[in-house]
């Protein structure tokens, strides 16, 4: 008897503290809910702007940040068309996300051009998903606060979205450009005075003995200017480096094969080469035929050159331009029919296959370096000091930041940051 | 007549390189929409040069039939075939299907051409091996270098390497995202000033032989 009523004693006070805990657990519920109603305050300082430096259709919403902001709190963004609202409740809701999101110092601004604090929200409406903006049209949009299904709405703004005439955001760019253009003007002036020293580029002293082989053999050369067309510079260099050899081929009497992609490429390689002969002395010698046309298609014309090579057997093999996957099934083909080949190109992605495969290789701003290399001219050999002060200006400003960046990490201070900022937003 | 020749590409060179380079930095619909219209102009361009090229292309192998020159079957073929897809072309209206029933012209695109461009992709594999097997023979030092790189990447890229050489799998990571990185940015950096270079020697006509070379 004295166990069963025990039992029940114990069964008591185990409901009884479960009711307390339960009861416990509704009070502090209501009290933090109570709590965060009380916190839950409207959205301040809500501005709306015409999203600055864009083509139009777009409007930028900031807001101060909230004191006690999380990720359980979220922002909606709402916008109704015209200039006026009655309801603000009945707005639209365009975007919503977590209060510890969305600053303007996470946007793709630079400094110069941040409409706000660091520090404040920011949220850019554009046309697309259930957006519609139209340029001269006036839209409302303001900010609401969401917590456990309560919302509290800011006063809407009014905004008409514009285009822009300029895109500041660039501005940097922009800058950078005429700096460098600056530079290279200079460095030109300068070669026009004295002369200027152009270190060794075997790929470019090799053209002289290709074509001197080519004509040894008695076999022709065989030039490629890339897989672009004409409004791609590598093309352009490749077509200006064509002259230089054809003017070659033209006094050692050499025939020149210039298969081509592109027709309008074609027609100026055309242009060149006949010029080349004509400078050359030797304007009989030139054949309308020596640039064609093959195909625009990649791999059809990759199988047609590859025919050429295995027949014709150039002795010579010239790579120009910018080139994709059909890099190496050339370079392997030529290199199979014991061609003398040279290659130059700003294809990062095929450089590995024409160093392997070729003899010499043109890296990337060789390419364009060799129109000054091979012509002397002081023109040509200023813009390539150009290019260079404006490399070590580049490793100047990559040294710095390098070395800013670690002293920063090592002494745990901010301000290095500040200027690594700087550097970041003027690239 | 170098008036002609000359000056008057050079003027419209600096023209619409200056223009077009400032439309970067202009973000109005007009600008954007005048950039569409030179864009659709050089597609016509284009299509009107697209005729060069293919006369250029009968020419040519005209020649080589006519001459009899070595290979001057693969001319025979080109001209078949060539003259063969334009008669379908024009036959099926340059359509593909025709209510879902494939057409000749959808025939010799899908039964034909893809085959084959399918087949040059895939020599692509045979050599890249027999370009790695000539570059990756340790003759200099500089080869010894790209064999060991080589080495560790493949077997870092592959599960059994990596379950070979646990290091591996990190190293290879190593190389492509520090030494390869940095280098490929070194090059990219040296391209972007290349072409910046080139394109004010353009605008400014200081490098003319695109347009025939030569000084007058």
């Amino acid at each position: 008897m004295k166990g069963e009523t025990l039992d029940v004693k114990r069964e008591q006070a185990r409901s009884v503290c479960g009711g307390v805990v339960l009861l416990s657990a509704a009070f502090f519920l209501s009290i933090s809910q109570a709590f965060a109603q009380t916190t839950l305050s409207p959205p301040q300082d809500v501005r709306v702007i015409d999203t600055p430096s864009d083509g139009g259709g777009s409007l930028t919403v900031l807001w101060s940040p909230a004191p006690d902001e999380s990720a359980v709190t979220k922002y909606q963004v709402l916008l109704s068309d015209g200039a006026t609202v009655s309801d603000p409740a009945s707005m639209k809701v365009v975007a919503e996300f977590p209060t510890n999101q969305r600053y303007v110092r996470e946007s793709k601004w630079p400094w110069w051009t941040r409409p706000g604090d660091s520090g404040m929200h920011q949220f850019t409406l554009k046309n697309g998903k259930g957006v519609e903006l139209k340029n001269g049209n006036a839209y409302s949009i303001t900010v609401a606060a969401v917590l456990n299904g309560d919302r509290v709405i800011a006063t809407p703004v009014q905004a008409t979205p514009e285009p822009n005439w300029v895109n500041w955001n660039q501005m940097n760019n922009l800058l950078l450009a005429l700096l460098f253009g600056g530079i290279v003007f200079y460095a030109i002036s300068t070669a026009r005075k004295r002369e200027i020293f152009l270190r060794r580029i075997p790929g470019l002293d090799a053209v002289d003995e290709a074509i001197g082989r080519a004509t040894e053999l008695g076999k022709p050369i065989l030039y490629m200017t890339g897989a672009h067309d004409m409004s791609d510079p590598s093309t352009i260099a490749a077509a200006v480096i064509l002259g230089r050899v054809a003017k070659r081929t033209a006094a050692y009497e050499t025939d020149l094969l210039v298969p081509h992609r592109e027709p309008i490429t074609m027609a100026v390689c055309q242009e060149i080469t006949k010029q080349a002969y004509l400078e050359a002395g030797k304007p009989d010698l030139y054949k309308e035929d020596s640039n064609f046309f093959i195909t625009s298609d990649q791999f059809s014309y990759t199988a047609a050159v590859d025919g050429i090579m295995l027949r014709k057997k150039p002795a010579a093999n010239f790579y120009m331009g910018h080139y994709f996957a059909e890099a190496l099934l050339l370079t392997e083909t030529g290199a199979s029919t014991g061609a003398i080949q040279i290659a130059g190109t700003d294809a990062d992605h095929q450089l590995p296959f024409f160093v392997t495969t070729c003899d010499y290789t043109l890296i990337g701003e060789e390419l364009y370096a060799a129109s000054a290399y091979l012509s002397r001219e002081p023109v040509q050999v200023g813009t390539l000091r150009g290019q260079d002060i404006g490399k070590a200006l580049i490793l100047g400003v990559i040294g710095v930041g390098t070395i800013l960046a670690t002293l920063g990490v090592m002494f745990d201070a901010q301000w290095p940051k500040l200027f690594l900022d700087f550097f970041r937003d003027v690239k | 007549m170098i008036f002609l020749r000359r000056q008057v590409p050079l003027l419209i060179t600096l023209i619409t390189g200056l223009v077009f380079a400032g439309q970067y930095y202009v973000p109005h619909p007009a600008s954007e929409q005048m950039l569409t219209s030179v864009t659709k102009w050089l597609q016509i361009i284009g299509g009107f040069a697209l005729v060069l090229g293919v006369s250029s292309l009968f020419h040519v192998h005209a020649v080589k039939i006519r001459r009899k020159e070595a290979g001057w079957g693969y001319s025979f073929v080109l001209y078949i075939g060539m003259l063969g897809t334009i008669a379908v072309g024009l036959w099926a209206n340059g359509k593909e299907a025709v209510d879902g029933t494939m057409t000749a012209f959808g025939w010799v695109y899908n039964f034909m051409m893809v085959p084959l461009q399918s087949t040059m992709f895939a020599i692509l594999a045979f050599f890249i091996a027999s370009a790695a097997y000539r570059s990756f023979r340790a003759r200099s030092r500089e080869a010894a270098v790209l064999l060991i790189a080589a080495v560790i990447v493949m077997m870092g890229r592959v599960p059994l390497g990596e379950y070979l050489i646990p290091l591996s799998g990190d190293l290879s990571q190593w190389i492509l995202n520090v030494l390869n990185a940095s280098v490929r940015r070194a090059i990219l950096i040296g391209v972007s000033l290349g072409t910046v270079a080139l394109s004010i020697k353009i605008i400014f006509g200081m490098e003319r032989s695109y347009l025939g070379g030569g000084k007058e």
